[in-house]
């Protein structure tokens, strides 16, 4: 007879990494719907080619590091990645643009350093950050025009081929400055009033980018009520740049108003779907505020008085940085104990 | 009922108990042999005081322990002692140890037992002692010695004595049956240990998940001050901490005990076994055991008799060995494998499970962490899991332990969710038995070093008496030495006869004095310039030859002694010879003072650079 020798727990009931994964990928769908109605095929092509060439090269980087390929593709953490991209990079950004990113995404960002679960830095962020950097015109200009899939958008071929052929010739007339874009240059010689009459604000808030953002706010709340994230770091964040906005940025004819911050450029994206990437977060709940609401904090001063219109990727970049310090200081209190023991052990603390 | 608290983190897995609830507690009855194992508590092993051959009755000490912390082993049944050897006995790593091996005679005859109808007419110290006499250790899990437990230190008044029935692991339900089945015994045990403690209040506390067991118990506490808290079903409000958390609000201080809170806690079934002892006078022979499964066909709860082997409990069960995949002792979350079913069963014994290969399959293979966060969520400790794997992966158990590593109870709530599939609880384990066994380390080198430094110390001390000595002994023979010139100083001052052979004699002992007390300043010069001549290998060499030269000096001076007084012809041989000595000597010290100022004025000559 022979017996199965195991370590208890002898029970298991996991919802396995892979399915996680998937439950994230699908909570973007609403998202995607909103961005793909309001601006076109853009997105669309830009997830699919982005989730393919995030598999590709993580296969390609799996097997040069001799580690099972199908093991690891599986997880579906790569095809997040990519999609993660493929949702916030401009609909018609050039495919060597997006695939740029999702390469050192992937090879540079997550497997050079060590694979799943041993990346420092958000890997779709990192990607994000380099193209950014490296090509700000093409970051930039490539922005579809709200509302285009109804009045003379390209079609889903024209789209294909302007993103792949590289040929921009007709792209002006498609593309458009993002709302956050636009207010953040034209207030400072122009009153809200007149700032507000470009198309791209329509009549809420920022026309398209109101109902992405609350779509992706709804995939996030689905989130949380799976128990995939928990509601801290979204909370944090959203509530850093909202009081961040109504302290410093009262004024509409001198800062973006707050509802344009919540509503307007990656902001729900980043706060239910970016910076809720366990690796690369803080580790408590009382550190994922402080991590959620940093990230807040640093996106309302780059948006305002930094160089880009938004900054969800240098946020989150900036506070993975401080992980590890946030982390030593916020550990929880444990049961039986009287208060946490911060700091780092040999050191002082409680 | 009174107000409940919750604690953190926990979870509900599927509970698999109704399957050993559906029949009557069923008597095991008498297998072919006992097993006894002499370690069966928390403490010293007991000692066997039985010999093989010997004729045992039912409830007669087998085993007894003298010194130490430790309860007695009783014989099941009456029967003869066979053997006296080494089996394997319940244990995660499938060790062997000493039992007794009792053959039965069937007759199954009591010993001459002692019941005490009115306890409350006895001192509370016999009480305990004959809870202590009867073998009781907790029947919960740990095996603790129950009358140490009743004796908590004098500055710590128990105000709240809890009884555990919340039996929260999966499929364990020996705490249900019993309190269905026994639910007036545990009351009575539970009154037994109230009246040695004098809580100012009992609290029973209960699953929901057990109604059965509820009404029982509501039934048998009427007319008492014993209270029956049901408290929600969520793995593991069993934990003692856990439980005394949703009962009082109170946690216990992380490695103190209840008691430093004012809490006690006992498992149900030792209180019935502390009733048996008082009021039948019957000592701890058996308890009540849940075997489960899918792998037999009538899983249900038994009441066993100690050292009953786990196979005849199973072919009791109806086992069905071509579909045994694994054997846990214990339940699902916090139980261990067993590598076979000889092994019997003990005092701190709940249950078997004898699963399939689908019942409990083997867990997925591990991915990476991914710090999702899922185990934090669940750890009824607080504690932060991810970060514990992280840091007892990497061998860094300072980090482990700073972030409370052992305030781990092992639940296995955070490896039960892990979507990683990592054994996180087996994780802990090892780093915990690293820190341990660093720890052991640390103090037998630490005692090492002691010894080491104990002997340096006396082999020095040693050293310089010996020095001492020497030294004393060198003054007394200077002394001796000087006496003795005196004299014959002496002797020639008085002479009248002074011829020129005694002049020239006189004079060279005139130069010796001058030596001498020269002689006698060098030498306190010398020592105390010791330390200088460390540094100056020069004036060490200088030194050396100084007092070779006045060894040799004193030696001459002694033969030109000798043969003065014996009159001798090589007078003045001998003369020549203790001058030039003498001259060497001067010669030697003068070299040697230089040497010493050169050295002293260096240090300042560095400094005015």
């Amino acid at each position: 007879m022979a017996l199965v020798q195991q370590s208890s727990p002898h029970a298991h009931h996991a919802r396995p990494t892979s399915r996680l994964m998937l439950w994230v990928m699908l909570a973007t769908v609403p998202g995607l719907i909103a961005q793909t109605a309001f601006f076109g095929w853009g997105n669309l092509i830009n997830v699919i080619w982005c989730v393919a060439l995030a598999l590709a090269s993580e296969a390609v980087i799996l097997k040069l590091r001799n580690k099972p390929i199908a093991f690891f593709l599986k997880d579906n953490t790569a095809a997040v990645t990519g999609l993660l991209l493929g949702l916030s990079l401009p609909q018609f950004a050039p495919w060597w643009v997006s695939g740029i990113a999702v390469i050192s995404a992937i090879v540079v960002a997550k497997q050079l350093y060590g694979g799943l679960g041993s990346n420092p830095f958000n890997p779709a962020m990192v990607g994000y950050a380099l193209v950014l950097i490296s090509f700000p015109v093409a970051m930039t200009t490539n922005w579809a025009q709200p509302a285009t899939l109804w009045a003379g958008a390209p079609g889903f071929g024209e789209t294909l081929a302007t993103i792949f052929s590289g040929s921009q010739t007709s792209i002006d007339a498609w593309t458009m400055a993002t709302p956050l874009d636009e207010y953040k240059h034209k207030i400072t010689t122009h009153t809200a009033a007149e700032v507000l009459q470009h198309p791209t604000f329509g009549d809420l808030v920022a026309r398209g980018w109101e109902w992405v953002n609350l779509a992706f706010l709804a995939g996030g709340l689905v989130l949380i009520w799976l128990r995939i994230i928990t509601w801290h770091i979204p909370v944090a964040f959203l509530a850093a740049i909202a009081i961040m906005s109504l302290a410093f940025g009262n004024n509409a004819d001198q800062y973006a108003p707050l509802q344009l911050h919540l509503l307007a450029g990656g902001t729900m994206l980043g706060a239910f779907f970016i910076a809720t990437d366990p690796v690369s977060a803080a580790t408590s709940h009382q550190g994922k505020l402080i991590y959620g609401a940093g990230i807040g904090v640093l996106i309302y001063l780059i948006r305002t008085w930094g160089n880009y219109p938004d900054a969800v990727a240098f946020s989150v970049l900036l506070m993975n940085f401080a992980v590890p310090f946030i982390d030593h200081y916020t550990p929880p209190r444990t049961f039986g104990h009287h208060k946490a023991r911060r700091g780092v052990p040999g050191k002082s603390g409680g | 009922m009174s107000q409940l608290w919750d604690f953190s983190g926990g979870i509900h897995p599927p509970e698999n108990k109704r399957q050993s609830t559906s029949r009557p507690i069923r008597m095991a009855g008498i297998p072919d042999r006992l097993i006894l194992p002499l370690q069966q508590h928390i403490g010293e092993r007991a000692e066997a005081i039985v010999t093989v051959g010997d004729r045992v009755l039912k409830g007669q000490t087998v085993a007894e322990v003298t010194t130490g912390i430790g309860v007695p082993v009783h014989s099941p049944t009456s029967g003869i002692v066979e053997a006296i050897e080494q089996r394997p006995v319940p244990h995660p790593s499938g060790m062997v140890d000493w039992c007794v091996i009792i053959k039965p005679d069937g007759e199954d005859r009591w010993c001459e037992l002692q019941p005490v109808p009115d306890y409350k007419l006895l001192e509370r110290q016999q009480i305990l002692q004959r809870i202590r006499d009867a073998g009781i250790s907790g029947m919960g899990g740990a095996g603790f010695p129950t009358d140490i437990k009743l004796r908590p230190p004098r500055d710590r008044k128990v105000e709240t004595l809890i009884l555990n029935g919340a039996e929260c692991e999966p499929y364990i339900t020996a705490d249900d049956m019993t309190m269905r089945e026994h639910a007036a015994e545990v009351v009575a045990g539970m009154k037994v240990m109230a009246w040695i403690l004098r809580p100012s209040k009992c609290v029973i506390g209960i699953e929901d998940n057990k109604p059965e067991a509820i009404a029982a118990m509501q039934e048998a506490v009427q007319d008492t001050q014993i209270e029956i808290a049901v408290v929600p079903t969520k793995y593991p409000s069993g934990g003692e901490k856990q439980l005394i958390r949703i009962l009082t609000g109170l946690e216990v201080p992380s490695g103190g005990l209840p008691a430093d809170i004012g809490v006690m806690c006992h498992n149900v079934g030792t209180a019935m076994a502390v009733s048996r002892a008082i009021f039948e006078g019957k000592p701890l022979i058996s308890r009540v055991l849940t075997i489960t499964g899918e792998a037999v066909q009538e899983p249900g709860t038994f009441e066993v008799l100690l050292g009953t082997p786990i196979s005849n409990l199973l072919a009791m069960a109806g086992l069905q060995t071509s579909k045994l995949s694994r054997l846990v002792l214990g339940g699902p979350m916090m139980g261990y494998t067993l590598k076979t079913d000889t092994i019997p069963i003990v005092k701190t014994s709940n249950c078997v499970i004898a699963a399939t290969a689908t019942e409990l399959p083997a867990p997925p293979p591990e991915q990476p962490c991914i710090r999702c966060g899922q185990c934090a969520e669940v750890c009824p400790m607080e504690l932060l899991p991810q970060q514990l794997f992280w840091h007892a992966k990497a061998a860094e158990f300072e980090k482990a332990e700073h972030l409370n590593l052992f305030d781990c109870i092992e639940c296995g709530a955070c490896s039960y969710v892990c979507p990683s599939a990592i054994p996180l609880v087996q994780h802990y384990r090892f780093a915990k038995d690293e820190i341990r066994t660093q720890r052991a380390e640390q103090l037998k080198s630490d005692r090492a070093r002691e010894r080491f430094e104990a002997r340096q110390a006396r082999l020095e001390r040693e050293q310089q008496e010996k020095e001492l000595r020497r030294k004393e002994r060198a003054k007394a023979a200077a002394d001796a030495q000087a006496q003795k010139q005196a004299e014959a100083e002496h002797v020639v001052a008085k002479g009248d006869a002074v011829d020129s052979r005694d002049a020239k004699a006189a004079l060279v002992q005139q130069a010796l004095e001058r030596k001498k007390a020269k002689a006698a300043q060098a030498s306190g010069s010398t020592l105390q310039a010791t330390p200088a001549s460390e540094e100056k290998p020069d004036i060490e060499a200088l030194e050396k030859q100084l007092m070779q030269a006045e060894a040799k000096l004193s030696t001459m001076q002694g033969m030109l002694d000798e043969a003065k007084e014996q009159q001798a012809d090589n007078l003045d041989k001998l003369e020549r010879a203790v001058a030039k000595n003498h001259d060497r000597v001067e010669r030697a010290r003068e070299a040697l003072t230089e040497a010493q100022k050169r050295a002293g004025s260096e240090p300042a000559a560095q400094l005015s650079e």
